[in-house]
C-alpha cells in the first residue's frame, strides 16, 4: 500500500471520497514527515495543532456532504502569506514576532475549499534570491543531492522552502510566489510542477508585496493535475485587489488530457544561451521531440528583446521593491531597535532588520528612482518592458506555446555561483521575461541531469491560457515519465 | 494699479501663489473603507490598508474622483481623461506606507481661473496650474509625552483635492480674496466644508519678492497656515522678512518656512532642512483613471449655480449693488435665504435687512444662517410690514430684536404691543401742535433762526406718539405747521 | 555609473538604512557592478516606445463611497511594539 505521503493530491482525494483514510490520518503522515526532514529547514513555522484541527473539521464536512475542492488536503503555505495569527516572517528578521490579524485572499480560498495548513515554509527574505540562502531563518536544503556528493544543495528560490517540502513528501502541495522564477526555478530544481500565472490571475491582496507589478501567486506540486486543481482554487477576481482581474476561472483540470495535437510550439533562438550545459540544451531539444510525436508543430521563433530582460528587470523590481518595502520602519509591527530620534529608529531597525540582498536591491530601487535617474533607469526600463511584451506578442500570433529549458542549470551547491550579486541573478535568465510581460509560465520536469538532479522544461503561454501550458505540460509530464524521487525520501 | 511695499531704496512687488489641500467630503477615504469623520477616538477610523499593513492593497473610491471633477469644473479648469496615481516616497511618523498615494505628471485636473473680488470693489482673475487627488497623512501629536510622540492615523488616506494656483497675485489682500472665493465655490458644489479651524482647508503659501519689473525672485514656502487672517500676517511678515534680507544685500534662501502664530513671525522648518527627493513612480498597485468624457459633461449638468453666477443674477435681476451682491453670495445658504426673502418683495429692502441686521444678530447669538432664530418666511414678514407702511422702519428694528429672542412672528408682536404706524393725518398733526404748544418757547426761537430745533420737534412728537408717526408723514407735516 | 561612498550615504539616508563604513564601502562594489551590468539597456534605441503603464490592460476598479472597514483598534495595535492610550508612538519628532 502507497504511504499516505506518496500519493498525490488527486491521489488522495479519491481515497478520501473512498473513506480509505481520513483528513486526520492524511495531516498525521505529513506531520510525521515533517519531523523526519526537520534537517532541511523548509518550515519556519509548523502548526500541527491547527493541521489536525482542521483536518478533523474537514472530516466532520465530509460526513455532512459538505466536500470542497481540497477538502481535507495538508498543504504548506510560504510565508509570504499573510495567515491570520499565525506568524508572518517573509523570512526576514524585520517581521519578527508579526502575527497578521487577516488572512491573504488566496490562502482563504485554500482554507475554504477545504484544505489543512501544515505551516509557513521558508523563502528567501521578502522573497529576493534564486537560492533561499538569504533567509533569515537559515538556509533550505534541497532533498536531492548530487549522485556520490553529499554536499547541500540549494532548493532554488525564493520558495525554496515550498519547493522542499512538496519534493520531500513533507506536504501535498505548496504555495509560492513568483516574481522572477521563483516558483518556477525552485520546482525545477526539485523535481516539481510550478506555474506562474498570468498577472492579475490570482490576487495580491494579504501577500506581503516585494515588486507589485511582477508577483503573483501560485502552486508547487507534484503532478500537472495537481498544480491544475490547486490553481483552479487559488485563482479568481478579488475586488480588494486592483490590479486583479475579473475574468471567470476555468477548470483547469478539463482540458489536461487534450493533448498538443495542431498547437504550435515555438522555439525561441535567443533562449539558446552562452555557457548553458550541453544537457540543458539536449533536454530542451528532447521537449521539443515529445511534443512533435504527439502531433504539435515545432517553430522557430525569435523573442530578440530577451537579453534585455534581466537587467530589466533588477531595474523595475528593486525599484518597487524600495517603496514596498519601506512600510518595515519599526512604528506598527515587527523588529523595532530603539534610536534617540525618529530617524535613528528607522535607520537602526532597517539596518538590523534586513538582510544583505534586501539592502542591496532596496538601495539599488532607491538609487534608480532618484533625482536625476528616474529617465535613464526607471523609464527606460519600462521602455524595455514594453519592448519585450511586443517580443511576445509578436510571437504568439505564430505559435500558441513556447518551449524553454527552465533554468540555466540544476540545483547548485551551497556557495557556487554565490560570489557576485550578478551571478546569482542569472539563474533567473529564463524565467523572468513573462513577468516583466504578465504572461504565464509553467515548469514541469522532464529529465535527470549527469548527477542524478532534476530537470526541467518550462512553457509560457498567452494571457490567460493557463490552459494551454496546462495540457502542453500534461503530454511532456506523460512523455517524460519523471517519477525520480530525491534518495532518503 | 499697484499693491507695491515701499522699501528702503525703491518699491518692491509681492509675488504669491498658495497651494490648499481640501479635504473631500466623502464618506470614506480615498483607497479605502475607513471613515472619514471628523473627531473620532484615535485610530477608530483606520484600515489595514491605512495604516499600511503587509499586503494591503489600495482600491480608489469613486465618489472622491467625482468629487475632484466636479471641483475641477467649478474651478473652469481642464479636465484630464487620463491621469495617473504616483507614490510619493518620504519616512515620517505619520505615513505608515513611507509614500503618499499623490500624482505627478499627470494630474485629474488642469488648467483653470477665478475670479476674486476685492475689498475696494474690484474683480480679478487668478489662474488655477492644477489639482490633483492625494492622500492625507495621519496626525502626529508631540505633546502628549516628554520623550514620544503619539501617532494617530484617523486622517491617514483621507481623501484631499490640492489646488495649486499661479503665481498671479500680488498683495495679502487678494490672497485672501482668493481663499474666501476658493472655499465658497468647494462649499457650494459640496465637495469640501472649507473648515480651516478643523484643518479641512489648509493653505501653503509661495512668497517671493522682486523689484517690478523685474522676473521671479527667490521663493519660501510657509507650510499649513491655517487662518486667512494668519495668512494675511504670514505674508506681511515675510514679505518685509525678504525685503529686509535683500536690502541688507543677502540673499533668500529657498526653504520651507512655518508661521508662528503666537509671535506673528515666519521661521525655518527644522524637518524640511534636507531637501527631499520623493522618487516618484506610478503606482504599480492601481492602473490609469480613464474617465469617460460623456460622464464628465453629465456632471457638469448637474452643478449648482456657483457664486460668481449667482452674484451676477442677482445684480441683474434684483438690482442689487456688486458690494451687496457678492456679500450675500459668498455662502450658499445666505443666498438661498436672501432669495426666499427677496421673491415678490423689495429685493433692495430686503438685503438691508439681512446685511445690516440679520448678519449683525446672528453674529451675536454665534449662530449661522442654518440656524437663524428668524426664518427667511419670518424675515419676508417683517419687510412685508415696511413695504406696506403698517410700521416705520425704525419700529421695524424693535419688532425684529423681539423676534430674535421671541421667535413670534412680525405681524403678531407688531399686533400684540399695538406699533402700528399712525399713518392719520389728523392724529400727527393733533400731536403737533399739542408740542408746539409745550414748547412755545422753542417754538419762538426756531422762527426767529434756529433752524436745528427742527429736529428736537420731530423728536418730541416721535416720543409722544411712542415712535409710531410715519416719519415721512411727520416730517412733511411739522414742515407744514411751521412754515403755515 | 561609478558610485562612490558619498553617492552610497546618500541613497542610504533616504532610505533610512544605516551602514556602516565597511558596509558602505561594500556596497560602493556591489551597486557599482549591479549598475554597470544594467547600463546595456543604454544599447536599446527606445526612441518613441511607451512606457508600459500597467500589466493589466483594463480600466482602474473603483469601489462605492461606502464605510466598510475601521473600529478595528484593538487588532491594529496587537503587533505595535510600543503602543501607548490608544496611539503608535516613536522617539519625540521636532519640528
Amino acid at each position: 500500500m502507497t504511504a499516505l505521503t506518496e500519493l498525490t493530491m488527486t491521489q488522495a482525494l479519491a481515497g478520501l471520497a473512498k473513506g480509505s483514510f481520513s483528513a486526520r490520518e492524511l495531516a498525521e503522515a505529513h506531520l510525521a514527515v515533517m519531523e523526519r526532514h526537520r534537517g532541511l529547514n523548509a518550515f519556519i513555522t509548523e502548526t500541527p495543532e491547527k493541521a489536525l484541527a482542521m483536518a478533523g473539521e474537514s472530516d466532520a464536512r465530509r460526513k455532512r456532504g459538505e466536500v470542497g475542492l481540497l477538502e481535507g488536503i495538508p498543504l504548506g503555505i510560504k510565508d509570504l502569506f499573510c495567515t491570520e495569527g499565525v506568524l508572518t516572517t517573509a523570512g526576514s528578521h524585520i517581521l519578527d514576532g508579526f502575527k497578521p490579524p487577516y488572512e491573504s485572499t488566496v490562502t482563504a480560498k485554500l482554507w475554504q475549499a477545504g484544505a489543512a495548513m501544515l505551516g509557513k515554509l521558508n523563502m528567501d527574505e521578502f522573497a529576493m534570491g534564486s537560492s533561499n540562502t538569504t533567509s533569515y531563518h537559515g538556509n533550505v536544503k534541497n532533498p536531492w543531492t548530487r549522485r556520490g556528493d553529499n554536499r547541500d544543495l540549494v532548493p532554488g528560490g525564493s520558495s525554496g522552502g515550498s519547493a522542499a517540502a512538496v519534493a520531500a513528501r513533507m506536504a501535498m502541495a505548496a504555495t509560492g510566489t513568483d516574481t522572477g522564477g521563483s516558483i518556477r526555478q525552485p520546482a525545477a530544481f526539485c523535481g516539481l510542477v510550478g506555474i506562474k500565472p498570468t498577472y492579475g490571475r490570482c490576487s495580491r491582496w494579504g501577500i506581503v508585496a516585494f515588486a507589485s507589478s511582477l508577483d503573483q501567486a501560485g502552486p508547487l506540486a507534484r503532478s500537472v493535475e495537481d498544480a491544475a486543481l490547486m490553481l483552479q482554487v487559488m485563482a479568481g477576481h478579488d475586488p480588494k485587489d486592483s490590479t486583479s482581474v475579473d475574468l471567470p476561472v476555468p477548470d483547469y483540470r478539463a482540458g489536461l488530457g487534450a493533448g498538443v495535437k495542431g498547437l504550435r510550439i515555438g522555439i525561441p533562438r535567443e533562449y539558446r544561451m552562452d555557457g548553458m550545459a550541453a544537457e540543458i540544451g539536449a533536454l530542451w531539444a528532447k521537449g521539443a521531440e515529445w511534443l512533435k510525436a504527439a502531433g504539435a508543430e515545432i517553430v522557430d521563433i525569435s523573442l530578440p528583446h530577451t537579453k534585455y530582460a534581466l537587467p530589466t528587470y533588477y531595474i523595475i523590481a528593486p525599484a518597487e521593491a524600495s517603496s514596498n518595502l519601506a512600510r518595515y520602519d519599526g512604528v506598527r509591527f515587527g523588529l523595532r531597535v530603539p534610536g534617540g530620534s525618529l530617524d535613528e529608529m528607522y535607520e537602526n531597525t532597517r539596518a538590523a532588520g534586513f538582510g544583505a540582498e534586501v539592502k542591496r536591491r532596496v538601495l539599488i530601487g532607491t538609487y534608480v528612482l532618484s533625482a536625476g535617474y528616474y529617465d535613464a533607469y526607471y523609464l527606460k526600463a519600462q521602455r524595455l518592458r514594453s519592448l519585450i511584451l511586443g517580443d511576445f506578442t509578436k510571437a504568439f500570433e505564430k505559435v500558441d506555446a513556447i518551449l524553454t529549458p527552465a533554468t540555466p542549470t540544476p540545483a547548485f551547491a551551497v556557495g557556487e555561483r554565490m560570489d557576485d550579486p550578478i551571478a546569482m541573478y542569472l539563474n533567473d535568465v529564463f524565467t523572468v521575461p513573462v513577468n516583466l510581460a504578465g504572461l504565464p509560465g509553467i515548469s514541469v520536469p522532464a529529465g535527470l541531469s549527469e548527477d542524478g538532479l532534476p530537470l526541467g522544461l518550462q512553457l509560457l503561454g498567452r494571457a490567460f491560457d493557463e490552459a494551454t501550458l496546462f495540457r502542453t505540460a500534461r503530454t511532456i509530464e506523460e512523455a517524460a515519465g519523471f517519477t525520480a524521487k530525491a534518495a532518503g525520501i | 494699479m499697484s499693491d507695491y511695499i515701499e522699501g528702503h531704496n525703491g518699491p518692491w512687488e509681492i509675488v504669491l501663489g498658495l497651494e490648499v489641500h481640501a479635504q473631500v467630503i466623502s464618506k470614506a477615504k480615498l483607497f479605502s473603507g475607513a471613515a472619514t469623520e471628523f473627531g473620532a477616538e484615535p485610530n477608530s477610523q483606520v484600515s489595514f490598508v491605512d495604516a499600511a499593513f503587509p499586503g494591503m492593497l489600495p482600491v480608489i473610491n469613486r465618489f472622491c474622483v467625482e468629487q475632484a471633477v466636479k471641483t475641477g469644473l467649478g474651478l473652469n479648469a481642464q479636465i484630464n481623461h487620463r491621469s495617473v496615481f504616483d507614490r510619493k516616497n518620504y519616512f515620517y511618523a505619520d505615513l505608515p506606507a513611507g509614500y503618499q498615494i499623490s500624482q505627478f505628471l499627470q494630474p485629474i485636473v488642469g488648467k483653470g481661473v477665478i475670479v476674486i473680488d476685492l475689498p475696494d470693489g474690484r474683480s480679478r482673475e487668478v489662474g488655477i496650474t492644477r489639482l490633483h487627488l492625494e492622500q492625507d497623512a495621519g496626525k502626529s501629536l508631540h505633546d502628549q509625552h516628554p520623550t514620544k510622540t503619539y501617532v494617530d492615523l484617523n486622517r491617514s488616506g483621507v481623501a484631499l483635492m490640492e489646488i495649486v494656483s499661479e503665481p498671479d497675485m500680488r498683495s495679502s489682500e487678494e490672497a485672501a480674496a482668493y481663499l474666501r472665493k476658493l472655499r465658497s465655490i468647494l462649499r457650494y458644489l459640496g465637495t469640501c466644508d472649507g473648515n480651516m479651524e478643523e484643518g479641512s482647508l489648509r493653505c501653503d503659501v509661495n512668497v517671493s519678492v522682486r523689484r517690478p519689473g523685474e522676473g521671479l525672485g527667490t521663493r519660501c514656502e510657509i507650510k499649513n497656515v491655517n487662518s486667512i487672517r494668519y495668512v494675511q500676517q504670514a505674508i506681511e511678515y515675510e514679505a518685509r522678512r525678504q525685503i529686509e534680507v535683500i536690502e541688507e544685500g543677502g540673499k533668500i534662501r529657498q526653504e520651507t518656512r512655518l508661521f508662528d502664530a503666537g509671535r506673528g513671525v515666519t521661521r525655518t522648518m527644522r524637518s524640511k532642512e534636507d531637501s527631499h527627493d520623493y522618487r516618484y513612480f506610478p503606482d504599480p498597485d492601481l492602473l490609469p483613471l480613464d474617465l469617460d468624457p460623456a460622464w464628465v459633461q453629465r456632471l457638469k449638468t448637474t452643478l449648482p449655480e456657483l457664486p460668481d453666477a449667482k452674484k451676477a443674477r442677482f445684480m441683474a435681476d434684483f438690482g442689487l449693488s456688486p458690494y451687496d451682491a457678492g456679500v450675500l453670495v459668498a455662502d450658499q445658504e445666505t443666498a438661498h435665504f436672501y432669495e426666499t426673502v427677496a421673491k415678490g418683495r423689495d429685493a433692495k429692502l430686503a438685503a438691508n435687512w439681512l446685511i445690516s441686521e440679520l448678519f449683525g444678530a446672528l453674529n451675536k447669538a454665534g449662530v449661522d444662517i442654518a440656524n437663524s432664530p428668524v426664518s427667511a418666511a419670518a424675515l419676508g414678514g417683517l419687510v412685508d410690514l415696511i413695504a406696506d407702511n403698517t410700521i416705520s422702519g425704525r419700529i421695524a428694528k424693535d419688532v425684529f430684536a423681539e423676534m430674535v429672542e421671541t421667535g413670534k412672528d412680525a405681524a403678531a408682536i407688531v399686533e400684540a404691543k399695538g406699533l402700528r404706524q399712525v399713518t392719520d393725518t389728523g392724529a400727527i398733526d393733533a400731536a403737533i401742535d399739542k408740542v408746539l404748544v409745550q414748547h412755545a418757547d422753542k417754538l419762538a426761537e426756531y422762527r426767529s433762526g434756529k433752524e436745528k430745533l427742527f429736529g428736537f420737534f420731530i423728536g418730541q412728537v416721535m416720543k409722544a406718539t411712542a415712535g409710531k408717526a410715519n416719519p415721512a408723514m411727520l416730517n412733511d407735516l411739522l414742515k407744514k405747521k411751521l412754515a403755515g | 555609473m561609478s558610485l562612490d561612498r558619498a553617492a552610497v550615504r546618500h541613497i542610504a539616508t533616504l532610505a533610512r538604512i544605516r551602514v556602516s563604513d565597511q558596509e558602505a564601502d561594500a556596497l560602493v562594489g556591489d551597486l557599482g557592478k549591479i549598475l554597470a551590468w544594467v547600463e546595456q539597456l543604454g544599447e536599446v534605441d527606445t526612441a518613441g516606445v511607451e512606457p508600459m503603464a500597467s500589466v493589466v490592460a483594463r480600466k482602474l476598479p473603483q469601489r462605492a463611497d461606502e464605510v466598510t472597514d475601521g473600529n478595528i483598534r484593538d487588532r491594529l495595535l496587537a503587533n505595535a511594539p510600543e503602543p501607548a492610550m490608544g496611539f503608535f508612538t516613536v522617539p519625540k519628532v521636532v519640528e
